[in-house]
């Protein structure tokens, strides 16, 4: 049954202004504008140097990832507030925020805090994880390896954590794989990646810190390279194999990638760096991992980008449908370098040639070059890393999901992160600049009773409920057609969108915003939209973006309230579609068959447990819009040690 | 005179620059200190007001029954967040700024402010810690500028 309530009854401008005309003044008008205009002015000044995005934390000047910036490097000052909307006060120069009625300073109860674990995403049982390490495949098992504190749920002494799977979705843990035993580890085994020779050998390379903190590469194998599950592991006698080349500094070496082999035979592989505010990949070749000669010059290298962190370098086809080893080239191949930029947290990725004679890559399009461009996610994911699935024939990318609470509450909880779920990557040949990125289809196995709604129509500023029972742990696959008339009709314009800086699903645009809600409650108090706007250009050309709002996923203060999102390509002929993955604090968002995706954590107060509801919604002004839907109630991964394990030394 | 500069040049890129000027120069090591060290000094600072603020916390809190249940409560929220600081955040800024991996400084210094503005609104009567409150989160703050100037110049 369609609930015809009217969203929200809120103005439908981006920012009232917070001292808006009355009819009661007295004041002359003349008078009145120009006393307006000064306190507009003045506090434009006022939130340039304090509060940003009207959050709770009024004097915390937050970027994206709920973290402070000095003035200089604010990107996105918000001048004029969002209005007195439901969970957003006016703030303007206070100091401390108090007192919002929809906040609380410190709600969180065991309850609350255990609801927020996973019950299918890869997550140790406690304590903090954060890169993945040396995926790979071998003798039947998926391996995952992973940056692990053993002590605490925050970061810090850094270990490899292993944990194996037949699919990539359950997952059991084993013993430690390496610890910080040797004096080039002894300040933190960092980051790794795996190469698996022709013989079916597997080689480890990965980055030590070394008891005077300098970062070097190392390399270890298994013990025994006929245990299937690689418990135990070896480090070479003559570690470490590099360290950092002269004009390098001691602290910009580290993340070497997997190796791919070159026309003369021998092992490549690329290490990201820095050489003053350009990020760089270094290139070294080797016939043993073991001795290296450095290329001249880099890889690639992008001004303005900072270290380049978990650097990733691999082919992917332009025709077929399935992944490539890593050392494939060949004219029907692209090649993609991804970098984890340090300076914005962030993973961007860009596709482009490789010129194998002299180790260089020329990206297809300088506009969006490593760094500058494209994202693998918008939201909260960093450090990921790819690996050749040579067992179904796919290129299989993991990364890191952090939080984005307070770490008083990781520690409470006892643990902090989570993987996300692994995805497939492809070349995106409609658009020829994107990758689609897509969960692996083992995770269907886990999906347990089905829901299908077909065409159900939203009206312009309603909230359609969705009853499928327990909304925390979901698998929804949504397609949404807007009227097309409304679409013709509606007049476009100059103004420029984009998800961070908007008033999030607040701010009502006549082609937008519209989409789902989730891990909201029956009073929608808390409430995750994940949703697509369409903005009309003045030329009629249409933009649709693809958003996720957290400014009202939670009354609590101290979690991030960011919009995260970004433009998603739709072609002629394609209707809008999504699939979002819910599994308690996480939720996974892929558009248009996964070119744009955006990962977020979420730390409902209330909307937990059986109170998590699935809502539809369309806060558009002009547009009503008609849904599809096929929702799946996902069982858990049942995650767990490895049974019997006779091997934990 | 060199350094003078460069404490000086330091501060002008964070949000509070008179708190960063003092607690900086009043710190001998800060003569002839590089940015980094100026950042380790920083965290030093913030680990001494946190430190100072949770024995004000346990203090008022062995009022005891003096305390109305409301105050009590939000007093020991404030000495959990303030525990977190010194024992998490506070190592955790450590162990990056000795190691390189500058993002976990920024992530500790961030978290410390959060963690001292939660503590804040703990209290919806006066906050007996207001002053210490806007210290220590100031003082993350100031950090987490300089782990950015480390990280988005060169040569450190």
């Amino acid at each position: 049954m369609v609930d015809t309530r009217p969203f929200l009854p809120v103005s439908s401008h981006a920012g009232s202004d917070p001292t808006g005309p009355s009819e009661n003044r007295r004041k002359p008008m003349k008078l009145q504008l120009s006393i307006f205009f000064v306190l507009l002015t003045v506090g434009f000044f006022a939130a340039l140097l304090t509060s940003n995005n009207g959050s709770d934390n009024g004097f915390v000047k937050e970027n994206e990832h709920g973290s402070l910036a000095s003035p200089s490097s604010e990107k996105q000052l918000r001048p004029v507030s969002r209005g007195p909307a439901v969970g957003v006060s006016e703030k303007s120069n206070r100091l401390f925020a108090k007192d919002n009625e929809n906040q609380l300073a410190y709600p969180w109860n065991n309850s609350m805090l255990s609801w927020q674990r996973t019950a299918f995403h890869f997550q140790p049982e406690k304590n903090w994880m954060n890169d993945p390490n040396g995926p790979l495949f071998y003798k039947g098992w998926y391996h995952f390896f992973y940056q692990y504190n053993p002590h605490a749920a925050v970061w810090g002494d850094i270990v490899w954590g292993h944990a194996v799977s037949k699919d990539l979705i359950h997952w059991l843990h084993l013993p430690l794989a390496m610890v910080a035993d040797q004096w080039y580890d002894k300040n933190g085994v960092w980051t790794g990646s795996a190469t698996i020779l022709p013989d079916g050998k597997v080689v480890m390379l990965y980055t030590g810190s070394t008891t005077e903190n300098v970062q070097v590469q190392n390399l270890a194998y298994p013990a025994d390279h006929s245990d299937p599950l690689l418990i135990n592991w070896v480090k070479y006698s003559g570690n470490p194999v590099l360290v950092p080349p002269p004009g390098i500094l001691d602290k910009d070496f580290r993340d070497p990638t997997t190796a791919w082999l070159t026309s003369e035979g021998k092992w490549r592989i690329t290490i990201g760096s820095k050489i003053n505010k350009t990020g760089i990949a270094l290139v070294y070749d080797t016939k043993d991992f073991i001795n290296y000669e450095l290329l001249d010059g880099v890889l690639h290298a992008v001004p303005g980008t900072g270290m380049w962190e978990c650097v990733d370098f691999f082919p992917v086809s332009k025709t077929e449908e399935n992944g490539l080893d890593t050392s494939v080239n060949g004219p029907s191949v692209k090649h993609v370098v991804k970098a984890s930029l340090d300076d914005d947290r962030h993973d961007y990725y860009s596709i482009g040639t490789y010129h194998e004679k002299n180790g260089t890559w020329i990206p297809d399009e300088p506009k969006i070059d490593v760094g500058i461009g494209l994202r693998y996610d918008y939201g909260i994911y960093y450090a990921a890393k790819t690996f050749y699935d040579q067992n179904k024939n796919r290129r299989v990318l993991w990364g890191w999901i952090g939080e984005s609470d307070s770490e008083a509450a990781d520690m409470q909880k006892g643990w902090a992160s989570v993987q996300s779920i692994p995805r497939t990557i492809l070349f995106d040949k409609k658009t020829g600049t994107h990758l689609l990125q897509w969960p692996v289809e083992e995770i269907e196995s886990l999906r347990l009773k089905s829901y299908e709604f077909n065409q159900v129509k939203v009206q312009a500023g309603s909230v359609v409920p969705l009853d499928v029972g327990p909304a925390t742990q979901l698998d929804i696959i949504a397609e949404f057609e807007i009227d097309k008339e409304a679409l013709e009709k509606t007049t476009g314009s100059n103004v420029t969108f984009s998800c961070s800086s908007s008033g999030g699903t607040i701010e009502r645009g006549a082609l937008g915003p519209f989409g789902l809600l989730v891990l909201a409650d029956d009073s929608l108090s808390e409430q995750t939209p994940v949703y697509f706007y369409i903005a009309k250009g003045s030329d009629g050309k249409l933009k649709t973006f693809f958003c996720n709002d957290q400014s009202r996923s939670s009354v609590a203060s101290d979690v991030n309230k960011r919009i995260y999102g970004n433009l998603v390509p739709v072609l002629e002929g394609e209707k809008l579609s999504l699939r979002v993955l819910v599994d308690h604090s996480i939720v996974e968002s892929f558009a248009q068959g996964g070119r744009t995706v955006i990962t977020s954590r979420v730390y409902p107060t209330k909307a937990i447990y059986g109170a998590a509801k699935l809502f539809l919604f369309n806060n558009a002004t002009e547009a009503s819009v008609s849904a599809s839907l096929r929702i799946w109630q996902m069982n858990s991964a049942f995650i767990r040690p490895y049974p019997n394990n006779k091997e934990s030394q | 005179m060199g350094n003078q500069n460069l404490i000086e040049r330091t501060c002008k890129q964070t949000p509070f620059y008179d708190l960063c000027i003092w607690s900086l120069k009043s710190n001998p090591e800060s003569r002839d200190a590089s940015v980094k060290k100026l950042a380790q000094i920083m965290v030093d600072s913030l680990k001494t007001k946190a430190t100072e603020t949770l024995d004000l916390i346990d203090e008022l809190l062995q009022d005891g029954l003096a305390l109305d249940p409301e105050m009590q409560k939000a007093l020991t929220s404030c000495a959990e967040r303030y525990n977190v600081i010194i024992r998490g955040d506070v190592p955790e800024i450590n162990e990056a700024l000795k190691t390189g991996d500058y993002k976990f400084a920024a992530k500790g210094a961030n978290d410390a402010a959060i963690e001292a503005n939660s503590c804040e609104i703990e209290f919806s009567t006066k906050s007996p810690l207001t002053d210490m409150n806007k210290v220590v989160h100031d003082v993350s703050v100031v950090a987490a500028s300089i782990v950015k100037i480390i990280q988005t110049k060169f040569s450190f």
